[in-house]
């Protein structure tokens, strides 16, 4: 195993000092509470440790997450293969097929017990004994619970294994589950989004990596750093909503000046992401900044609060839509008001409906 | 133990029984099984789509102006087909009408899937059924420069480029960590590519890597975002404005100017890398022309690509339309998607039951009903199975079948009818094929033949763009802004019930949608996709699908080894989210489509 290339090949593959390097363990250890001692240590960790083993498994799903990987512009995904961790199972890259592919499952869980990742894209299906998503003969929810057992953590990657996602909207023919409905003895990482942001899934392997830790989670299981803020709180077309300029129409003249989208339905105000920060595909654009609302797609539950293109609240009974337009700029405080009601009014109803949303793993 | 004969094949299930699951590098589940006589040839075989979501129940009763978000998340890998057929079923219903900008630009982000999807499939689902990657560390650097020199004029050719990619590759082996190189069929003799050419695929294997994400950013810009961008009924949801005060907020001119940059270097990457890897690769593979199946015998395009907007006509498709039966290629026959005796639907051997098994069902008139059983001639138990019984059902996907055929769709079927239809735009890259690797046109009915056949789509699709690109400019100089259609928008100015049918060329082949509205709200809405059709168990005659039938007479080097069976059904690009019908737990009344 002496070629293996370690953490500190690729960093000064990359360009990094070995100064910069033993800076950079040394301020690592102070972040994790250790003493000035401690950095030789971890030095001498990232020099020789083997590259961390992952196994990305599919269950129910479009495979849209794996697509957002492959996206990723920095790093590329090249490298995240390569050279950051081991994927040494994922059905949809993998070269070997049958039980060649499903050795490796056993052979890595014994090799790397507690030592690897499970990614998880997709969900589970319960109804029909499990065998609307068959693996190897087997029920998949077999697969996941096996490899789950011995894992480190669990990255819940998308909607659909953070929530449950399309197929689990009602009448959710399969009974879809959500990963932390059958597996409650693991830390969770939930990633969610249809698709998450392809930066977004890299910075939760490349941080888990390179710090060594599980990242700081919300209440729900998503890392703060990237779900902590409403899209609306940081989306480029605010102003306009303050200042109560709104697209009412597809293509009308406010659509062409890039008013607010939140009258042909946005969900930017109850969407917890960093699609205004962050963007899509390097940072090109956002569904926002192309015209359409925001669906929400990373809301538990987003197929079922009513289509895309009804308004979050409607307003009308707050009787400010009227004069919106009209008022301008000093309407914006009351509208931003209705909107916040509307917003505290969706949060209990979620509350209400995520009753049995508890088992999240958040022990990191 | 059985033999019959169907289709120009004889089918027998004496032999020693091979099971492949899961099969990977696809978009889903899928299970194959074949078996094989003393000298390891395939004698018959038997695929199994392993999955099912439900999508078709879930749509019931919601508005349909939402339905592409819920048929687009039906597969992330063909992002944005499902919803784009959705939209033109919907539009259907409703006899809307779309501006012309809005035909460009759906069009536009159609081909920029086809570029894309065929770019990823042709070098990380597909490359490794051809390529060794272990044989690259014995290439010859230099020698791997003159070969990629020798066949392009792609820049990044140096014998230092080579040698830097093969010592990257070497550690990587050598650090006993191969990732998802682990457990490969290295040194198979089925690999026959020296290798330097190894070498040079795997550079260009990384290379392609880095360049999809850039192709696809052209949906980013008119639909916010990939995988899984937004769309719209009645037009698209990017408004355009190139003068005044908030044109930054719109699609302008920098915006224009960063598609089209995209697409010259599409255009590039593809011409100059993937078309002379493709024919360097076919090279030494010609003389392997197994795989044909159901090619040249029974095939069918319903065609795609409007040139202009709101004509669904074959002659303003610029991808073709027609059907191939009975291995006559000398007739091209056309194809109807509403006539209830055209497209059906059959569950004899899928997990479904219908009142009658011995008939079909058109999709506007679907019933789906799971019936999760297997045979009494199968191997384990309901929750292991170990061998599937292929005399009852056994699959997930339905068998549609044309006029009672069971058909190959997907870019070679497009292909060979544009050929037989004397289209230049199809028949003379064929031609350029043939001629450079000097095989008949009848080689095509192969693994090589549907291979090569996206290879040329991936090119065709990369110089459509630029037309539909110029067309996008040319129409706004002449001062139309127009990308959407509202006038009825409103689910007040729908009648009380209608019907319609939305249907593209999806990368992997023939896509539709036909949706019944009634008050306001989804009525019954049903998908019939590619792998549906590639992927088809038996029907009630006992005919096979196209994977089954493309397996039949295929040797293999090595028994244990299932590295041939892989090529061929790679070579379809199958995607089973797509291909699996919906069902309700308890069986209670479901629609049924089948959702790729």
């Amino acid at each position: 195993m002496a070629q293996i290339e370690t953490f500190y090949d690729v960093m000064r593959r990359q360009g990094i000092s070995r100064r910069s390097f033993l800076k950079f363990c040394s301020l690592t250890a102070t972040a994790l509470g250790l003493g000035p001692s401690f950095a030789g240590k971890i030095a001498y960790a990232m020099e020789s440790k083997p590259r961390t083993p992952v196994l990305w498994l599919h269950g129910l799903e479009c495979t849209c997450c794996s697509e957002s990987f492959i996206r990723s512009a920095h790093p590329l995904a090249k490298d995240v293969v390569l050279s950051m961790i081991s994927l040494d199972y994922d059905d949809t890259l993998m070269a070997s097929a049958g039980h060649q592919a499903e050795a490796i499952l056993d052979e890595i869980s014994a090799k790397y017990k507690g030592n690897y990742i499970l990614a998880v894209e997709g969900n589970p299906p319960l109804n029909q004994d499990g065998m609307s998503c068959i693996i190897g003969g087997k029920p998949f929810v077999e697969q996941l619970k096996r490899v789950a057992k011995d894992c480190k953590a669990i990255i819940s990657w998308g909607s659909c294994a953070s929530w449950g996602c399309v197929q689990a909207a009602r009448p959710n023919p399969t009974q879809a589950v959500p990963v932390h409905k059958v597996i409650r003895d693991k830390p969770i990482i939930k990633v969610p989004g249809c698709p998450p942001i392809a930066e977004v899934m890299t910075a939760v392997v490349t941080y888990m990596l390179t710090f060594d830790r599980i990242p700081e989670l919300d209440r729900q299981g998503r890392p703060k750093m990237f779900y902590g803020q409403r899209i609306h709180d940081k989306c480029y077309r605010r102003s306009h909503f303050d200042a109560g300029q709104f697209v009412e129409h597809w293509d009308d003249d406010a659509a062409r000046k890039g008013y607010c989208l939140y009258k042909v339905g946005c969900k930017g105000p109850t969407t917890y992401n960093a699609c205004s920060t962050v963007r899509w595909n390097g940072g090109v654009s956002f569904p926002i900044q192309s015209g359409h609302g925001c669906i929400g797609c990373s809301e538990d539950g987003f197929w079922d609060k009513g289509s895309f293109y009804s308004r979050l609240t409607d307003i009308h009974q707050f009787g400010i839509e009227a004069n919106a337009d009209q008022i301008g700029g000093g309407a914006a405080g009351v509208v931003g008001a209705a909107a916040a009601a509307h917003a505290a009014v969706s949060a209990v109803k979620r509350a209400r409906q995520g009753k049995d949303e508890t088992s999240v793993g958040e022990k990191a | 133990m059985s033999v019959y004969e169907t289709q120009g094949f004889k089918l027998d299930n004496s032999g020693k029984r091979v099971v492949v699951d899961p099969v990977t590098r696809i978009e889903g589940h899928m299970r194959v099984e074949v078996n094989l006589n003393d000298k390891n040839v395939i004698t018959n075989a038997v695929s199994t789509g392993t999955m099912w979501r439900g999508l078709e129940v879930i749509l019931k009763g919601r508005d349909p102006r939402d339905a592409w978000a819920f048929t687009e998340r039906i597969c992330g890998v063909c992002t944005g087909t499902h919803a784009l057929t959705s939209v033109r079923a919907v539009e259907d219903a409703l006899s809307i009408q779309i501006p012309e900008n809005a035909n460009s630009i759906r069009n536009i982000m159609q081909l920029t899937l086809q570029a894309h999807d065929h770019l990823v499939h042709f070098y990380h689902l597909h490359a490794l059924d051809w390529v060794d990657v272990v044989s690259a560390l014995k290439a010859n650097p230099k020698a791997t420069s003159e070969l990629a020199q020798s066949i392009s004029s792609w820049p990044m050719s140096s014998p230092g480029y080579f040698r830097d990619i093969q010592s990257r590759l070497k550690k990587f082996v050598e650090s006993g960590q191969l990732g998802p190189f682990m457990n490969g069929y290295w040194g198979n003799p089925a690999y026959l590519l020296p290798p330097e050419a190894n070498l040079m695929a795997v550079a260009h294997y990384l290379e392609a890597l880095d360049f999809q994400k850039e192709i696809v950013k052209i949906h980013t810009v008119y639909g916010g975002k990939n995988p899984h961008p937004n769309w719209l009924v009645g037009g698209v949801p990017c408004a355009i404005n190139v003068d005044g005060v908030g044109a930054v907020g719109a699609v302008n001119m920098e915006r224009l100017n960063l598609v089209s940059s995209i697409i010259d270097r599409t255009i590039e990457f593809v011409d100059q890398v993937y078309i002379p890897d493709l024919l360097a690769i076919a090279s030494f593979y010609k003389g392997w022309l197994h795989g044909g199946g159901l090619s040249g015998k029974s095939m069918m395009s319903y065609g795609d690509i409007p040139d202009h907007a709101n004509d669904t006509s074959a002659k303003n498709l610029m991808l073709p339309r027609g059907a191939i039966i009975n291995g006559d290629l000398s007739k091209i026959h056309e194809v109807d998607l509403r006539d209830p005796e055209q497209i059906q639907e059959f569950v004899t051997h899928s997990w479904y039951a219908y009142a009658d098994e011995k008939k079909g069902l058109h999709p506007w008139d679907g019933v789906t009903e799971p019936d999760y059983t297997l045979g009494k001639n199968a191997k384990g138990t309901r929750t292991n199975i170990e061998q599937i019984d292929e005399d009852a059902k056994y699959s997930w996907i339905k068998a549609p079948r044309w006029r009672g055929h069971a058909m190959e769709v997907g870019p070679l079927a497009r292909y060979l009818i544009g050929y037989v239809q004397k289209n230049p735009e199809f028949k003379e890259p064929v031609d350029m094929v043939l001629k450079k690797l000097d095989i008949p046109v009848t080689a095509l009915f192969s693994t090589l033949g549907r291979t090569a056949a996206r290879g040329l789509e991936c090119s065709w699709a990369a110089h459509k763009m630029r037309y539909f690109q110029d067309k996008l400019m040319a129409n706004i100089k002449a001062g139309d802004l127009s990308t959407a259609n509202i006038d009825k928008w409103e689910p007040k100015t729908w009648p009380k019930e209608a019907k319609g049918v939305g249907f593209t060329e999806a990368p992997r082949g023939a896509l539709g949608h036909w949706v019944r509205i009634k008050d306001g709200k989804i009525d019954n809405y049903q998908c019939v996709v590619p792998t549906t059709w590639n992927g088809s168990p038996r029907d009630s005659k006992g005919q096979i699908g196209a994977f089954e039938a493309s397996l039949m007479n295929t040797p293999l080097a090595k028994a244990d080894q299932p590295l041939e069976i892989l090529r061929t059904l790679h070579s379809f690009d199958p995607c089973l989210a797509c291909s699996t019908h919906l069902m309700t737990p308890d069986g209670e009344e479901t629609l049924s489509v089948k959702v790729r």
